[in-house]
């Protein structure tokens, strides 16, 4: 079942797209209007990317709701989200761009939720100081990627779906030639010939236990990055997404959107406490309401009022989550409450937030019109990923690029609620235009065959007979390890046992055993992940040792306060030179200039 | 932990059966919880199609006890103590591998039709819509692409050469929604009924019963597409109109919409 030689399917564009959620898809409508020859390589069938979990919006800066909103507020919500680790060049042409690619979704079909004056509407978020997330219900996401899906293949862009890619290829040069991976129904061979690839895989959630992230989050476009020689930033700083579900066992970790908080939803304790007026960091003090009333008041009139400290960066929030559930003020399966049913009429929640409710009278009997939710925080999004020029999203290698989670810089240490899906649009577009640039320039084509053989030999590898470790059980090992040792909240000890964890977990994955033959083997293709998932949970876990501080999402019980000297530097994490693990280094980060920096000045 | 029994299709196109197993489960778990688990101890090369585990990708579209479901949104809670679980591949689409199948149909229906055509923006560079006005089109957008609703329609489900000259409920959904768009130009009343075969479907509304969405697919969507079909081809009014050539040949002074064609979707050259 397992030979080697067969004649491989190959194919040359000039833009290959790996990932079909929404900056994969944005990136090749843009390559394709810019004239190049575009496919579309996805592990899933098209349409089913995880984008289409995200629920609550688009932070966009139209101001349809607050004229006083602008590009230049949005920026500064997003580098203090960050804790001012961001790459300022990133956030500045996100906050810039996101309106106009929010206004083109809808030239393509999107149906937004409208304001009384007809356009777009825009809700609350957590870190934003105006509503400010263009939004469908808490289905936004699925009208995303299916705008995006719609509109690509109008254009006729050629998708391939269900084919994982494995490796990427380089000419003599060092620069992009190609990519290699496999068709999923049949376990046949694939090459691509194109001297532009652009990574928009998404992120790592799937290395931890308790996520509210699917299958497909494995980490390839941060580990093909690194293998093809680029380098990850930002790796330490993993979002915790302060709601998820908890109970029961089964959907432990899904997802309870933060517009349950910006619709009124309000976190209470066991003794039925608001307690997050216990947990307002200095850093947030001027911004945040200080009492119950003020809180309240906020909803209808933001200009008098300050913001509910449930509305705090994730950051901010999950830790509090953890804070009490560690106090004993827990709920009865480990989470704290999540109440919008005493502040918001059955009308309003079954209008603002019908997925919330079907999810939760589904899967967990409970009906939140009517009483609380329990939840707790769950692995959500990595801030870090590939390090690209903000302008462009090219990465140290040549035609190279990365967008999206599996991309690093834009959200520094801590990524603002909506801040996502608008990441996937503005640089997306950007990244699909600088990769069709580039490749039209590119005259002689470099030819892939000479790397086909030693390909396909990795990609079979856990067929040996000689093995006798099941994936499976690795997967579960190395989730169980990252969620108790590399978690929400992290020390130097627990670190370094889970880098030896790693370390022995990469051992066994040398001896992989996969049972069955090729067609559709999901055994088969997690043997192949596998080796991503400890890669970049090397990642994580070395930068989470080497940071001395605690920022955004990176807390260190050790050291629990950030370090301006720290906050002064990046994390670069690059391929070893026996290629078996990742090396770190400091790099400071890109400064800022004047006219920006006074958007920080006054409080 | 309890032991459930369950009863799984295993086989690809070449022939199959149903395989007995036993797996763990524990309170408050899906099939695709059970599934996930005979992959991780019993069976490692089981197929079967996820990716949320949520209810909002579509992905995880079987057949439990002989319902269409989806896998991840059916609890075993919802059976009785000790019944047997029988979990087979939809029905309507070509078995790849045990529970996956071949859904490439839905894609190349997709590609067949014309998408949104909108006017220039308003001079502020913005579109005004009215909240009433979207939401008709919105309920059909809610559609997580699982196919049961294909998988269910007579029409195709039990005569595979209606296949090439119908499209099926998720697209009739999708028509219906272009068509009641507040500000799109094309008229496709002829492409539903030409080139997607509306006509052949007699409104049994199996396609609703199954939708996870809870889309009325038959009220909302495919009966009113269908008056407005009739419209256009028996208003003696539009008839006369078009005749004498005072009408254009659209009644809404809205544009034919173009038949598309061909499937960009690539699928494997050969098999391993």
């Amino acid at each position: 079942m397992a030979e080697i030689n067969e004649s491989i399917e190959k194919h040359q564009y000039d833009v290959v797209v790996i990932g079909a959620g929404g900056s994969g898809l944005r990136a090749a409508i843009a390559a394709h209007d810019a004239g190049a020859k575009t496919a579309i390589v996805t592990k899933s069938l098209l349409g089913k990317a995880h984008t289409v979990m995200a629920e609550g919006g688009i932070a966009a800066a139209m101001g349809n709701r607050w004229p006083e909103d602008n590009w230049e507020v949005h920026f500064r919500d997003t580098m203090r989200g960050g804790k001012m680790l961001n790459n300022w060049r990133m956030a500045q042409l996100h906050a810039q761009e996101a309106p106009e690619r929010v206004q083109e979704l809808e030239d393509w079909g999107a149906l937004f939720d409208r304001t009384e004056d007809g356009l777009i509407s825009q809700r609350d978020f957590g870190g934003h100081r105006y509503a400010r997330l263009a939004h469908v219900g808490d289905r936004t996401g699925l009208e995303m990627i299916r705008t995006l899906q719609q509109r690509a293949v109008e254009l006729g862009i050629d998708v391939f779906m269900e084919c994982t890619i494995t490796e990427l290829f380089k000419d003599d040069a060092g620069a992009i030639s190609g990519a290699f991976g496999y068709w999923r129904e049949t376990g046949t061979f694939i090459a691509f010939e194109a001297p532009s690839v652009v990574l928009a895989t998404g992120g790592i959630g799937k290395s931890f236990k308790v996520t509210s992230n699917s299958w497909e989050y494995t980490g390839d476009g941060h580990a093909l990055a690194l293998r093809a020689g680029a380098a990850l930033i930002n790796m330490e700083f993993v979002q915790f997404h302060p709601t998820g579900m908890v109970w029961p066992p089964s959907v432990k970790g899904l997802l309870v959107t933060e517009s349950v908080r910006g619709d009124g939803g309000v976190l209470k304790n066991s003794e039925g406490k608001r307690f997050m007026f216990d947990y307002i960091p200095e850093f947030f003090k001027a911004e945040t309401a200080d009492t119950v009333e003020e809180a309240d008041r906020w909803y209808d009139d933001k200009k008098n009022n300050r913001r509910p400290p449930e509305l705090l960066p994730r950051d901010e929030v999950a830790r509090a989550i953890n804070s009490e559930i560690k106090a004993g003020r827990g709920s009865p399966h480990g989470g704290i409450y999540l109440d919008i049913a005493s502040r918001r009429s059955p009308e309003f929640i079954h209008k603002r937030l019908p997925s919330m409710h079907h999810q939760f009278k589904e899967l967990a009997d409970v009906d939140i019109t009517k009483e609380p939710m329990e939840i707790g925080p769950t692995c959500h999004y990595v801030m870090g990923g590939v390090e690209v020029d903000p302008d462009t999203e090219l990465s140290g290698i040549k035609g190279l690029y990365a967008v999206g989670e599996c991309s690093g810089g834009m959200h520094g240490s801590n990524r603002l609620g909506g801040n996502s899906l608008s990441d996937l649009i503005v640089f997306g577009k950007r990244a699909g235009e600088a990769a069709a640039s580039y490749s039209s320039g590119v005259q002689t084509r470099a030819s892939v065959d000479g790397e086909l053989a030693a390909a396909e030999a990795a990609a079979l590898a856990p067929f040996d007979p000689k093995g006798d470790e099941n994936a499976y059980t690795i997967q579960a090992d190395l989730q169980q390890t990252m969620n108790d040792l590399v978690g929400i909240i992290r020390n130097a000890d627990e670190l370094e046992a889970s880098l030896k964890e790693i370390d022995k977990l990469k051992e066994r994955a040398k001896h992989l055993k996969v049972e069955g033959a090729r067609a559709y083997n999901p055994g088969w293709h997690l043997s192949i992940d596998i080796h991503n998932m400890l890669l970049v949970s090397e990642c994580i876990a070395k930068a989470a040792l080497a940071r001395q501080e605690s920022r955004g999402g990176h807390t260190r019980d050790d050291y629990p306060g950030p370090d301006p000297v720290w906050g002064s530097k990046n994390l670069v994490l690059t391929l070893n030179a026996s290629g078996d693990g990742v090396e770190l280094a400091e790099k400071p980060l890109p400064v800022m200039p004047d006219e920006l920096k006074k958007f920080f000045e006054d409080k | 932990m309890a032991e459930l029994k369950m009863r799984v299709w295993r086989g690809d196109d070449q022939g199959g059966a149903l395989q007995d197993y036993s797996v763990e489960v524990s309170e408050g778990e899906v099939v695709l919880d059970a599934i996930h688990r005979l992959q991780a101890t019993q069976a490692g090369d089981l197929a079967v199609r996820w990716n949320c585990k949520a209810g909002k990708c579509g992905s995880c579209s079987a057949e439990i006890n002989g319902r269409p479901r989806l896998l991840c949104m059916t609890r075993l809670s919802d059976f009785e103590p000790g019944e047997t679980i029988t979990v087979t591949p939809v029905r309507t689409f070509p078995i790849v591998r045990d529970l996956v199948t071949d859904v490439s149909y839905n894609f190349e229906k997709a590609s067949e039709l014309p998408s949104v055509s909108l006017p220039p923006r308003d001079a502020d560079g913005k579109r005004r819509m009215a909240q009433v006005d979207v939401e008709r089109g919105q309920e059909f957008r809610k559609c997580i692409e699982c196919f049961l609703c294909q998988n269910v329609c007579h029409v195709i489900r039990d005569h595979e050469d209606n296949k090439p000259a119908f499209a099926g409920p998720r697209f009739f959904l999708r028509y219906a929604e272009l068509d009641m768009h507040p500000l799109d130009t094309h008229d496709r009343r002829e492409l539903a009924q030409g080139a997607a075969g509306i006509g052949m479907c007699n409104i049994t509304k199996c396609c609703t019963e199954v939708c996870p969405e809870g889309i009325k697919i038959t009220d909302n969507a495919i009966i009113p597409m269908k008056e407005r079909v009739v419209d256009k081809k028996y208003d003696p009014l539009v008839w006369l109109g078009e005749k004498i050539g005072i009408r254009n040949k659209d009644t809404d002074g809205r544009e034919a919409a173009p038949k598309k064609q061909g499937s960009p979707v690539k699928r494997p050259a050969g098999k391993a």
